[in-house]
């Protein structure tokens, strides 16, 4: 008989950690400093602006593309923390030896990777959703801007971040933890650089590039999800404006998107996320303790 | 022993359990029985493979050869290790959690219905001399309190087979009294209690029965009592009588060995030796020292370990000639 009980418990006992060790308020006080000084430097570019009589529309434009840089940098930030997060979830333990009071006890291996995997989940889930939201708030206010889908954005921002989370996670039932959260940041950078690659080999015609960018795009859907976040912020004033041919630089910019990211991937990028829990767990059972 | 095996399994039994990491052999074909109810002490040096063994009793590592039995079920059975209690060597708890919540953690995983959990922890906290400091995290705790808390969490829900990694490294004579109690209570709730120790002096108090490891292979088991030898005791005495028949009273209370002014008396029962001495002084001997003569398991241990630590293996003896290698036989 299959019971959740330890798993939740273990999940229970990673957000508890979370809070205990403070990292949560870390986190929330540098996103709401971040936010505040984004919402400062939105508010004074938008005043400037509009002095210098500066038409509501472009400023508009200006205040989008200003957000989905901020988003894309606090994608990063958010990349790194599931990283570090997660990478010393299972590797500090076996690391201490904390695990082996707790593996002796009648629960799976599983039960330990799934529940950190699920504690870590919910809580860079809730972070990334409420920094985004308060960003995105904290600019509307100051500049009267507010993205076509902001929920659309922000749930991208924290899938992806889970994604990341994930693949640190799996490392880290094998690897010590300073390893694989560094591997996963490489990989992170990497995947983003080559969702880049792709875009430029799209306007090129590079075709041969474009393919070998899509297929490491299969095989780390975290840029593919970003696209996600910009679809969720992009006005779509701007991607009308994009679509005509005399723009085809601009669909090679990391911080544009016309359209969603394809429901098929979004769902491969499910089916990516359980598939690397499942290996973290097979890597992990077979490990010695 | 074993013969009511259809009654009641050993608590632990392994068949030729053997360990190899890398090209360390860890446990090299470990035979093992422990009987349900009894205080097992399992001895040897550091590196001895004493840790190794509780690990693949666990489940914690895979052995690589051989198998065996923890309370009926094959090794690293999920559902039997909630019957198990164990305490590692390297114990180490989340710093985070108070005492109480670490022992709350480890009632819930252990699956303790949640009706009795609350008593049970406030038992194993009082029995590892914690309840004052049940709310107190356990970052700020020192070692023997940590392992306290580890001892704690190992007796949670009166496991039928307790494993204790070492449980006094990190205590004090104060911490190794407790810990006598503590194994001394747990036998008496019925469990049985399987203690990993180099520290004889415990082991001898609280054990029934040993087994010493030395290099990952059991190179003596059995009852204490049986593996020590009788007690036996020796008197310097002089002035005493010689000749066939001399010492007959001592006799009839032992067999006595006569080597210049020495008395051996062996098969003597303890509670005698005043009488011994009584009958020597009965015999005009001046009595000038009495010894205890019973081995100890310190001194069995030292002669167990000691001459497998350097075999003399044929081949290296005759590819070098008088070289100074390893002092002792």
């Amino acid at each position: 008989m299959i019971t959740l009980r330890p798993m939740l418990a273990i999940a229970g006992l990673t957000l508890r950690e979370i809070v205990r060790r403070r990292i949560v308020w870390v986190l929330l006080i540098l996103a709401v400093v971040s936010v505040a000084l984004v919402g400062i430097g939105v508010q004074r570019l938008v005043s400037f602006a509009r002095a210098d009589g500066v038409a509501e529309l472009e400023i508009r434009i200006g205040v989008s593309q200003v957000l989905i840089m901020i988003a894309f940098m606090f994608s990063f930030v958010l990349a790194m923390s599931a990283a570090f997060l997660a990478a010393p979830a299972i590797a500090s333990d076996v690391e201490t030896g904390t695990v082996l009071a707790m593996l002796a006890r009648p629960i799976r291996r599983a039960d330990l990777v799934v529940g950190r995997w699920l504690g870590l989940s919910i809580a860079i889930a809730i972070y990334a959703m409420v920094s985004g939201l308060l960003a995105i708030a904290v600019v509307n206010l100051v500049s009267g801007h507010l993205p076509p889908l902001p929920w659309i954005a922000v749930s991208f921002l924290a899938w992806q971040a889970i994604a990341v989370l994930t693949f640190a996670l799996a490392l880290g039932t094998r690897l010590p933890a300073i390893a694989a959260g560094a591997i996963t940041v490489v990989v992170f950078g990497l995947g983003w650089f080559v969702g880049v690659l792709g875009s430029i080999a799209i306007v090129f015609n590079a075709e041969p590039l474009a393919t070998a960018a899509d297929a490491l795009g299969v095989l780390l859907p975290t840029d593919g999800l970003w696209r996600g976040v910009i679809y969720g912020l992009e006005p779509p004033l701007v991607a009308m404006l994009a679509s005509g041919s005399s723009a085809r630089g601009l669909q090679a910019s990391p911080f544009f998107a016309v359209s969603p990211p394809p429901i098929t991937f979004v769902a491969w990028s499910v089916v990516w996320v359980v598939l690397v829990v499942a290996v973290g767990v097979l890597l992990f059972r077979r490990r010695e303790l | 022993m074993p013969d009511n095996g259809a009654v009641t399994s050993p608590a632990i039994e392994t068949h030729g359990l053997r360990k190899i990491y890398g090209r360390t052999v860890a446990l090299d074909g470990l035979d093992l029985q422990v009987e349900a109810g009894e205080v097992f002490g399992f001895l040897g040096p550091n590196g001895a493979g004493k840790t190794t063994a509780v690990k693949l009793l666990l489940g914690l590592a895979r052995p690589t050869a051989g198998d065996g039995r923890v309370l009926g079920q094959p090794i690293g059975d999920r559902v039997t290790r909630g019957r198990v209690g164990y305490l590692p060597e390297l114990f180490r708890y989340q710093a985070w959690l108070t005492a109480h919540e670490v022992l709350a953690l480890h009632a819930q995983l252990a699956g303790l219905p949640g009706a009795t959990r609350r008593a049970e922890i406030a038992r194993v906290l009082e029995l590892a001399g914690l309840t004052g400091r049940a709310d107190d995290r356990t970052g700020g705790f020192s070692k023997g309190m940590q392992q306290r808390l580890g001892l704690a969490a190992s007796l949670l829900g009166d496991p039928a087979l307790v494993i204790l990694d070492e449980p006094t490294s990190a205590l004090d004579p104060v911490g190794r009294a407790d810990v006598r109690t503590i194994i001394g209570e747990a036998r008496s709730r019925g469990s049985t209690v399987f203690l990993n120790s180099h520290l004889l002096g415990e082991v001898e108090r609280v054990c029934d029965r040993v087994a010493i490891v030395n290099r990952g292979r059991v190179v003596a088991a059995g009852a204490l009592g049986n593996l020590l030898g009788d007690a036996s005791v020796r008197i310097r005495a002089t002035g005493l009588p010689t000749g066939d028949g001399a010492l007959a009273p001592l006799e009839r209370l032992g067999t006595v060995e006569r080597a210049d002014d020495w008395l051996t008396i062996r098969h003597l029962d303890p509670d005698r030796i005043p009488d011994a001495v009584a009958t020597v002084v009965g015999l005009g001997g001046r009595v000038h020292a009495v010894e205890s003569g019973r081995r100890s398991l310190e001194e069995l241990f030292l002669g167990l370990v000691q001459d497998a630590a350097d075999p003399i293996d044929p081949a290296d003896v005759a590819g070098v000639p008088a070289a100074p290698t390893g002092g002792e036989r």
